[in-house]
């Protein structure tokens, strides 16, 4: 569904009048330019804007994706497209598309789904090795959440640690299908895959094709996962403090536009 | 008016909280300054000798004592103040939530290799003067209203002074980033 989406979407309406694939929208009341068939989260980073996203996933250098990602499990990006609420990875840009993002209403929605997230799972950050470079951990401090408003759920969780260079940790994954949808062998297999269904809903490893795969491909499975979900054995704590990912600036700065309220409450640094 | 009087207890935690609470430095200073002192670990007054305004709790609750402590603190103070991951989610305690109690006690006086020869008669600690162990750790918010949060393991010294100073000035808590971390 993901790859697919991106590039079979011609259901978009486009201009008469306009001889080019480009289309104009505006996000916050900034005017853009975007491809037709782009999402609005893929037309709102062409143009350094910020949309938060756990599941999406842009195609670049960093993330070694040949696709960008969009399996839309999340809603973190929930935005408001012509006034309906929608998530922004999935939703196809149109003609004149009018697209709030950054208000005090999606942010707090926002902080929301960190928080049910939060309670959900059982996210022990002080002992995760991905803290200070955890995705969810960063929207929570971009969200300032003291503490989540919900009662911890303290669900069971199982742990797979069969496997030769990585190791699962089903407390922290939050679903997002990533692993799922780009790691993969070269044939094109699947490597992870979701079992069950509903609250029952896990990820299961393929555990013939998962006992030699490359080291590239660990370290790609541990990078793409948004969580400390999926870990690399024998790694462990290998950055110091203060020279994590999301320790002085928080998630989304580099992306951020110019408008100060763009950026969350951490602009000090 | 008279000075505000802080409390502080920790619960099922490492102290660590209250190690990055003196970690304020010499700006406990301004803080004597600001407040009397009601019953803490730091002063060692062990029970409450008049109300308190405002009270730090480091740590969850995994046994009956610390129920009542925090039960008696909610009585007793004005404002809490849950201090640190584990007084605010269980924190490192509460890793046993999804273990049988049962499980956890033989790993810890049976099984492991450190007590298997040296209880040869094979006794869980059963005192009545120990206190119960509770089927989960708790986080205090689920014990009693909780009404500051303050995350961290342990919180930034910073965070603490930021936010103490501001309740006790009754100004707004001024938390920049780098302050707010869950680790």
């Amino acid at each position: 569904m993901s790859e697919d989406m991106n590039g079979g979407m011609d259901n978009t309406l486009t201009d008469p009048l306009s001889s080019t694939n480009l289309m104009s929208l505006t996000i916050d009341g900034q005017e853009i330019q975007a491809e037709k068939g782009q999402t609005i989260v893929q037309a709102a980073q062409k143009n350094g804007i910020y949309i938060p996203t756990l599941c999406a996933l842009h195609a670049d250098k960093e993330s070694g994706l040949k696709h960008d990602l969009a399996p839309g499990t999340c809603r973190i990006c929930t935005v408001k497209a012509n006034g309906r609420t929608t998530a922004a990875c999935t939703t196809p840009i149109s003609q004149g598309l009018v697209v709030e993002n950054d208000t005090p209403e999606l942010n707090d929605l926002r902080k929301t789904i960190v928080e049910l997230l939060f309670v959900e799972g059982n996210h022990f950050c002080p002992s995760c090795e991905k803290s200070g470079s955890c995705d969810l951990q960063a929207l929570a401090y971009r969200y300032q959440m003291l503490t989540p408003r919900f009662h911890y759920a303290f669900t069971p969780r199982k742990v797979n640690a069969d496997m030769p260079k990585l190791l699962w940790d089903g407390n922290r994954c939050i679903l997002c299908r990533r692993c799922v949808l780009a790691i993969r062998t070269e044939e094109g297999e699947p490597l992870f895959v979701f079992a069950n269904r509903g609250d029952k809903s896990t990820i299961t490893v393929d555990t013939e094709l998962i006992q030699d795969i490359s080291e590239e491909l660990a370290q790609q499975a541990m990078d793409i996962c948004p969580v400390g979900a999926i870990i690399r054995k024998g790694k462990g704590f290998d950055t110091p403090f203060g020279q994590r990912k999301y320790d002085h600036s928080p998630i989304g700065s580099d992306t951020a536009c110019s408008s100060g309220e763009n950026k969350a409450g951490g602009e000090k640094s | 008016m008279s000075k505000p009087i802080i409390a502080t207890a920790s619960l099922a935690g490492c102290f660590g909280c209250h190690m990055s609470f003196l970690d304020i430095d010499e700006r406990i200073l301004d803080l004597v300054e600001l407040v009397h002192w009601g019953k803490s670990p730091i002063n060692d007054i062990k029970t409450f000798q008049q109300d308190c305004d405002i009270a730090l709790i480091e740590g969850g609750c995994c046994n009956d004592e610390h129920i009542h402590t925090l039960r008696e603190f909610r009585k007793h103070c004005r404002v809490l103040v849950a201090v640190g991951e584990c007084a605010i989610m269980g924190g490192l305690p509460a890793m046993r939530n999804n273990i049988p109690i049962k499980e956890c006690l033989e790993e810890a006086y049976l099984n492991s290799p450190s007590t298997s020869d040296a209880n040869p008669d094979r006794i869980l600690p059963n005192d009545e003067e120990l206190p119960m162990l509770l089927d989960k750790v708790y986080p205090c918010h689920e014990i009693v209203k909780m009404d500051y949060f303050l995350p961290g393991c342990p919180p930034r010294a910073d965070l603490i002074y930021g936010a103490l100073t501001a309740l006790v000035t009754g100004q707004e808590a001024e938390l920049p980033y780098e302050v707010i971390k869950f680790d």
